[in-house]
């Protein structure tokens, strides 16, 4: 499964971390609903940390797409918002 | 569903929407290749950007701070000639333009962490490019034979992920470096601003000393007042051990600023 962090790169996560990742994806998710930077920020930094000490960092020169894909580390709540949203920060190309 | 999951929907969203645009396979191939070459032009652009907004704060900084040396040489002057309202005025001013400094700081570390991110996204874009160079041939022969898409579109949105990404990187400096450059141009002002005795010998008080006297701490400038007095009684304060004093006082400062910061965003958020 490759997880790529925003700003950061890719990374190959085994099928068997994924509960731990999604149990720590639920609580960005929450602290994104009710709108709690500092939680948003603890918690997005464990998940990060989650992938990148469980995952195998792909090649720079690796063109695989992602199955999952999270915030840059310095996100606000704002930032990942608009990211979700229909007019989106993700630029078009 | 989860955050992870929808964040990758929309960078394929994106990316099937540009997919969609091209008819041949061949076409998207190439056509990739050239917007990840734009793309790359785009980054070091960036880079190129934010470091010359990084290298005009340094000035900045640097005129601050003679600036703030030079007050305090002012207010030991004023002094020494007996004209305590003079020296507390220069205090007052050289307080305000520490509160700036400290913010400058703070901008300064925003902006090279910009700079390195997008330097970064540089080199992976770069690696990027090149394994795509020689992957689109392949490619485009394994089309050209069996005429299976798949594999092209698989190619594709790899490079559409990550131009996706890069972009938004180039997005975030840019919005960091253009708050900055807002903010820039008062503290052009407030260097340009002139020197205290222009000021005080017109009577004092323009829109900046009001400014100033708001930003600075009234306790900090009695304490340094003392202090500069009891110097002045057992012996000189040179500049150096002057300029130690407040360094010391730095952390203080910018812990202060830090929460005065925290509260504007909430007002603001």
């Amino acid at each position: 499964m490759i997880v790529r962090i925003l700003g950061e790169g890719q990374w190959d996560v085994e099928e068997a971390h994924l509960e731990v990742l999604n149990t720590l994806d639920g609580a960005v998710e929450a602290a994104v609903e009710a709108d709690d930077d500092a939680a948003f920020s603890a918690s997005l930094t464990a998940l990060l940390d989650a992938v990148r000490t469980q995952g195998t960092r792909l090649e720079d020169d690796s063109l695989e797409d992602s199955d999952l894909i999270l915030p840059p580390s310095d996100a606000t709540v704002d930032e990942v918002r608009a990211m979700l949203s229909d007019e989106g920060l993700v630029p078009d190309q | 569903m989860s955050l992870m999951k929808r964040l990758r929907l929309i960078f394929s969203a994106k990316a099937s929407k540009a997919l969609d645009r091209a008819e041949d396979p061949n076409e998207t191939l190439d056509y990739s290749y050239q917007k990840m070459l734009e793309m790359q032009q785009k980054v070091r652009r960036g880079v190129a950007d934010v470091a010359t907004s990084r290298k005009r704060l340094e000035l900045q900084m640097k005129q601050l701070q003679q600036g703030s040396d030079k007050l305090t040489n002012q207010a030991q002057q004023a002094l020494g000639q007996g004209r305590e309202d003079l020296a507390r005025e220069a205090l007052t001013r050289k307080s305000g333009l520490a509160n700036q400094l400290t913010d400058l700081q703070v901008q300064h570390a925003q902006l090279q962490a910009e700079e390195e991110k997008l330097t970064l996204a540089s080199q992976r874009l770069q690696a990027k490019i090149e394994a795509f160079r020689t992957k689109k041939e392949t490619l485009k022969a394994t089309y050209n034979a069996a005429k299976a898409t798949t594999t092209v579109n698989e190619a594709f949105s790899g490079i559409s992920e990550e131009m996706g990404d890069v972009g938004l990187a180039i997005e975030r400096a840019e919005d960091k470096t253009a708050q900055m450059q807002a903010r820039s141009g008062a503290i052009d002002e407030l260097i340009a601003s002139g020197a205290l005795e222009d000021k005080l010998a017109l009577g004092g008080g323009d829109d900046i000393d009001r400014e100033l006297a708001a930003l600075s701490s009234s306790t900090d400038v009695e304490a340094e007042l003392a202090q500069l007095k009891a110097a002045a009684g057992g012996g000189a304060v040179t500049a150096g051990e002057e300029a130690k004093a407040i360094d010391a006082s730095g952390p203080d400062e910018a812990a202060v600023d830090a929460s005065a910061e925290t509260e504007r965003t909430k007002e603001e958020s």
